[in-house]
């Protein structure tokens, strides 16, 4: 069987390198065929944007004008002319500080939280009709009661992208550590872990999976709230420099922010599910 | 003293309400170096006995003492070889058999002690080649390897094994029983193996433990095995010693405690 075993190895190898030539180019059309369908889409998205915007009367700008007249803002997103006369670099790295902050403090106190809930049953039965009802709050009815318990706009911001995101990372963490298998539990309980040992050693990887779910679906929602809650904060920040540029009728550059809001988002949540592959390895192949 | 007793054990599930008898008086004395098997339908308790020897269940009645205190609690003095393996499969081979070892043996062993002790007991099952592999990337009878590394690496005053090699094609199961075998004649570990096959039971035990089926099942028979160690497969198959014992557990088994259903 061994032998039979590297026969094939050896075959596998020789036509492997016989067809190597091809196998680029199929890869070449491979990538093609992925990059090239939203290319055209976006291209004829563009085109038609154009044309049902190119009448004086139009409301908004095609994209020809939005080009032009937001041109500074695309070119150096760098500037700072003090207060909030920024760049767009300084709007968007002040808005992920603020994500930054919230989310990190989400994840350990869902983590923690959902393990509770996950591990006790009483936990369970307290705890989760209340988060099925707090969960339901749109982020912004947070927004009035922070600012009155806290006073300040930053805390503020802050609070409520910890109290948006955290929901799902309870939740998912608490459904990750109720399905650890009971033996994964026996194991540790011949080897008598303790409560510490165990939650690092077996519960966290064994729930990883289920809790970069929770992390993931955590920073989109984190995402999606900043940008409304400094509309209402103001100070710099992606949410205020879209409503400053309404304000002073710049509507081609909220759509120039509007692109940078929704390539951030997407690569946050890139971000997340690239660090939850990497984490879940061995777990995802069980 | 017996080194592993089991007086009047007895277990009781209650589910809404009703409480149903598992396990009822079952008495059982283990001398030390004594491998025995656990035989019977599936279904009857055998591995819930395991699981009370083991601490992982506690017993309604009576009790275990294991050189003479009392078993209350799970233990690396009892380690466990699952039936399914029950590897990490997040950790590698080695991570796996490192984990139980760390815990066990920290504070009585140094650190490369320890590593040293890993690979040793890695050695002992063959499985040196894939020690940094991941469970998902070896086969059922590796994996099952590495359990009773693991297992053999906590030192247990008593092995229990549930079903250990159920899960395995015939031949794999063979080849595992053999090694086991020869692991056994060389550590003289105690060792309690559930199972329901009955030449792996004649094969391996000096005793072999029949239960009856349940609800409230318990012990039907004892059957001695007076082979002669090291027992070799080929030699026992005409062995009148071998013959007989299986003859006698197959008789137990489906002439006078035939699975009721099966019997109607």
């Amino acid at each position: 069987m061994a032998t039979g075993a590297t026969l094939t190895a050896t075959r596998a190898r020789a036509s492997a390198k016989a067809r190597a030539p091809f196998i680029t180019l199929a890869g070449l059309r491979g990538i093609a065929a992925r990059i090239l369908p939203p290319l055209v889409v976006l291209a004829g998205f563009l085109l038609l944007w154009e044309v049902l915007c190119s009448s004086p009367t139009a409301g908004l700008p095609p994209p020809s004008r939005v080009l032009t007249e937001a041109w500074d803002i695309i070119v150096d997103p760098f500037y700072d002319n003090g207060g909030t006369d920024k760049g767009l670099f300084w709007h968007i790295s002040a808005s992920l500080q603020r994500v930054a902050l919230g989310f990190a403090l989400a994840v350990v106190a869902g983590v923690l939280l959902g393990t509770l809930v996950g591990q006790s049953e009483w936990a369970m039965r307290g705890l989760d009709p209340i988060f099925q009802v707090l969960r339901t709050i749109p982020p912004l009815a947070w927004l009035p009661l922070s600012l009155a318990a806290f006073r300040d706009g930053q805390p503020s911001a802050i609070f409520v992208i910890f109290i948006t995101s955290i929901w799902p990372i309870i939740i998912n963490t608490a459904v990750g550590i109720r399905n650890i298998p009971q033996d994964y539990r026996n194991v540790a309980a011949v080897i008598r872990l303790n409560p510490i040992e165990f939650f690092y050693k077996i519960m966290l990887p064994s729930a990883a999976p289920y809790i970069f779910t929770g992390l993931r679906i955590g920073v989109g929602l984190s995402w999606l709230a900043i940008v409304a809650a400094e509309m209402l904060i103001g100070g710099v920040g992606i949410g205020f420099f879209i409503w400053d540029a309404w304000n002073s009728s710049h509507i081609s550059e909220i759509i120039v922010a509007l692109v940078y809001v929704g390539l951030i988002g997407f690569v946050l949540d890139r971000l997340v599910a690239g660090v939850g592959v990497l984490v879940t390895r061995g777990t995802s192949a069980a | 003293m017996a080194h592993l007793s089991l007086s009047q054990v007895g277990i009781s599930f209650r589910r809404g309400g009703k409480t149903s008898e598992v396990l009822r008086d079952v008495n059982l004395d283990i001398a030390k170096g004594e491998f025995v098997s656990i035989i019977g339908h599936s279904g009857c308790g055998k591995s819930t006995v395991l699981n009370i020897v083991a601490g992982l269940l506690k017993a309604s009645t009576g009790g275990v003492l294991l050189d003479g205190k009392e078993v209350n609690a799970p233990g690396p003095d009892r380690a466990v070889v699952f039936q399914n393996h029950s590897l990490l499969p997040w950790l590698t081979v080695r991570e796996n058999v490192a984990l139980a070892v760390d815990k066990v043996s920290k504070g009585k062993k140094t650190r490369s002690e320890r590593a040293q002790w890993i690979e040793h007991n890695l050695a002992l099952v063959n499985m040196m080649h894939a020690a940094d592999k991941r469970p998902a990337e070896i086969s059922g009878g590796m994996k099952q390897r590495v359990g009773i590394a693991r297992a053999l690496a906590m030192e247990p005053t008593v092995l229990l094994m549930d079903e250990p090699f159920g899960a395995l094609d015939a031949l794999t199961r063979a080849h595992l029983q053999d090694q086991l075998m020869e692991i056994q004649t060389r550590l003289r570990n105690t060792v309690i193996m559930i199972t329901h096959d009955v030449d792996e039971a004649v094969l391996l035990s000096d005793r072999i433990v029949m239960m009856t089926n349940g609800p409230s099942a318990t012990i039907g028979e004892i059957l001695p095995v007076p082979l002669a160690r090291p027992r070799r497969r080929l030699d026992l198959v005409e062995d009148a010693t071998y013959v007989h014992a299986r003859a006698a557990v197959l008789e137990f088994l489906y002439a006078r405690h035939a699975k009721p259903a099966l019997a109607a």
